[in-house]
């Protein structure tokens, strides 16, 4: 059965359309990843499954809701679906502690000590118990992505949207990020990602969807989209990045 | 910082001793180019030819020992109405600033008013203000009327609220909206985001100019004197009048200066640690 289906969504930005009829249907415990040149419309498509950003046409279903209709309430869709973005995002104010449990504490109104044993359980889980009472900014770039994968876990979401998240790590700090997300396709998270990372992409997605002005032109099994495309911009975008030593 | 185990190459030896002449010799011109300029200034004040006429009335040691006790007691009520202005101001400040944020059209008439507000009391002159309430209020002669004191804070609270309300607002626009992404997208309401997320963001970010307007509301607070109850300044004044002496002023003076020292302290003391904070990484 399909957790998420999105049909014929349009966004535009400007007088210019950056989704323009986008279909996508994810199925439970499956991993997309979405590829495709910058300004192709991966993150914003994340961003309108999010509802962080108002559609200009087209439905969104999750778990056969249509989250899209107007009447309903976002703040009760996002509690279902995790999101990680490429600049972590985490709250620099709030201990890493802190950032985890907020939501477990005010939107699911557990009690402290019961998110806090929950929070501390996922970071000791990849590595970083630690870490639990030191500040954002005295970790690094892959701690802190990581710290931003284990709050929206505490969530315990249906749906994990990651955007991008190893692009703004140094080289060797993204091979942790991607364990980490190795780890929750092994647990059967139900995952859709952007990504510039074609290898990781070919590893770990079930389907690989490439993105152009604001369309899926291209979708099927990683071996396939990225080893035997057939469309020509498919192609010419793999080129590119074979060229640039990335796949 | 060098480690223990490490020696200084020579050429290292050689800059740190140059380093240190050069500071040795940075101390002395300071020194010297101070002690020029203080013996200038006082040469020229002390060799005017009023001096004797302007110390007389101006910096009479004794009238100014007879002065402080009522100009202390003065100066007691200007720190309780900065107390509890300052508290007042920033409270009404907060609030207007979170009200001005509120989206959706049930809050037009919110975000109006609260938009009125700023403007009216930026642009009204605090005296007049002062007058209205102080002078204004209690013509209506209501039932329960509160006593001069109390409008003329609530005439403070205001106007200095409506500043405090634009530093406020400026610091919640100053957090990045990534951050209310970040914050929405955990399922937080837009109040939780608020209260979670970015006003303690926004607060520590605009503390430094926050203390600054309370130190321009420590000199204005003085002002309900226009009304009647007597403060550090009134007081002076009255002194003065009695004795037609200045001296009183200059104490008074001094005594706000003195009063302003820890605040003005306090608010550096903040700057710095934002300051340390944004490039400490």
């Amino acid at each position: 059965m399909a957790l998420l289906r999105c049909r014929g969504l349009r966004k535009e930005f400007g007088g210019h359309a950056v989704l323009d009829h986008l279909d996508l249907t994810v199925a439970e415990h499956q991993v997309v990843a979405l590829i495709g040149a910058s300004g192709s419309g991966k993150s914003t498509l994340l961003r309108c499954v999010n509802l962080l950003e108002e559609l200009d046409d087209g439905t969104i279903e999750l778990d056969g809701e249509d989250i899209s209709d107007p009447r309903v309430d976002p703040d009760r869709v996002r509690r279902r679906i995790g999101m990680v973005f490429q600049a972590y995002n985490l709250f620099p104010h709030l201990s890493v502690l802190d950032n985890i449990t907020l939501a477990p504490r005010h939107v699911h109104r557990r009690g402290r000590a019961a998110a806090e044993v929950q929070a501390r359980e996922l970071l000791d889980r990849v590595g970083l118990g630690a870490k639990a009472d030191a500040y954002p900014d005295r970790l690094s770039g892959g701690q802190q992505q990581r710290v931003a994968i284990v709050r929206a876990l505490a969530n315990s979401p249906r749906l994990m949207l990651l955007d991008e998240v190893t692009s703004a790590l140094d080289p060797e700090l993204v091979g942790e990020v991607l364990t980490m997300i190795r780890d929750l396709k092994a647990d059967g998270m139900t995952m859709v990602l952007a990504t510039h990372e074609m290898g990781f992409a070919r590893e770990v997605a079930d389907e690989v969807c490439f993105l152009d002005a604001g369309r899926v032109i291209e979708s099927g099994p990683p071996e396939q989209v990225l080893g035997e495309p057939t469309q020509p911009r498919t192609r010419q975008f793999l080129r590119r990045i074979i060229e640039a030593g990335r796949l | 910082m060098t480690l223990l185990d490490h020696v200084p190459s020579e050429a290292q030896l050689r800059r740190s001793a140059y380093r240190r002449r050069q500071t040795v010799y940075s101390v002395l011109v300071a020194a010297s180019s101070t002690a020029a300029l203080g013996t200038l200034l006082v040469i020229a004040v002390t060799g005017a030819p009023g001096w004797d006429r302007v110390r007389r009335s101006f910096l009479d040691p004794e009238i100014a020992r007879d002065a402080l006790p009522t100009v202390l007691s003065g100066l007691w009520l200007n720190v309780r109405l900065l107390v509890c202005c300052a508290v007042g101001a920033l409270l009404l400040g907060l609030v207007i600033a979170v009200l001005r944020t509120l989206r959706g059209p049930v809050f037009f008439p919110v975000r109006a008013l609260a938009a009125g507000y700023t403007y009216t009391f930026r642009g009204l002159p605090l005296i007049i203000v002062l007058y209205l309430l102080t002078l204004g209020v209690p013509g209506l002669r209501l039932q329960g009327m509160p006593p001069v004191l109390v409008l003329g804070g609530i005439a403070l609270v205001l106007t200095y609220g409506g500043y405090l309300a634009e530093v406020f607002r400026a610091g919640i626009e100053s957090v990045h909206s990534s951050q209310l992404a970040a914050a929405r997208s955990l399922g937080l309401t837009y109040r939780q985001t608020m209260r979670h997320v970015v006003l303690p963001q926004a607060v520590r970010r605009v503390a430094p100019p926050l203390l600054n307007d309370v130190v321009a509301l420590q000199k204005d607070v003085g002002l309900v004197s226009l009304a009647g109850p007597i403060d550090a300044v009134r007081a002076a004044q009255i002194a003065t009048a009695q004795t037609f002496n200045y001296t009183p002023y200059v104490v008074a003076g001094v005594l706000f200066v003195l009063l302003a020292i820890p605040l003005i302290a306090v608010t550096d003391w903040v700057t710095l640690r934002a300051a340390h904070r944004q490039s400490g990484g």
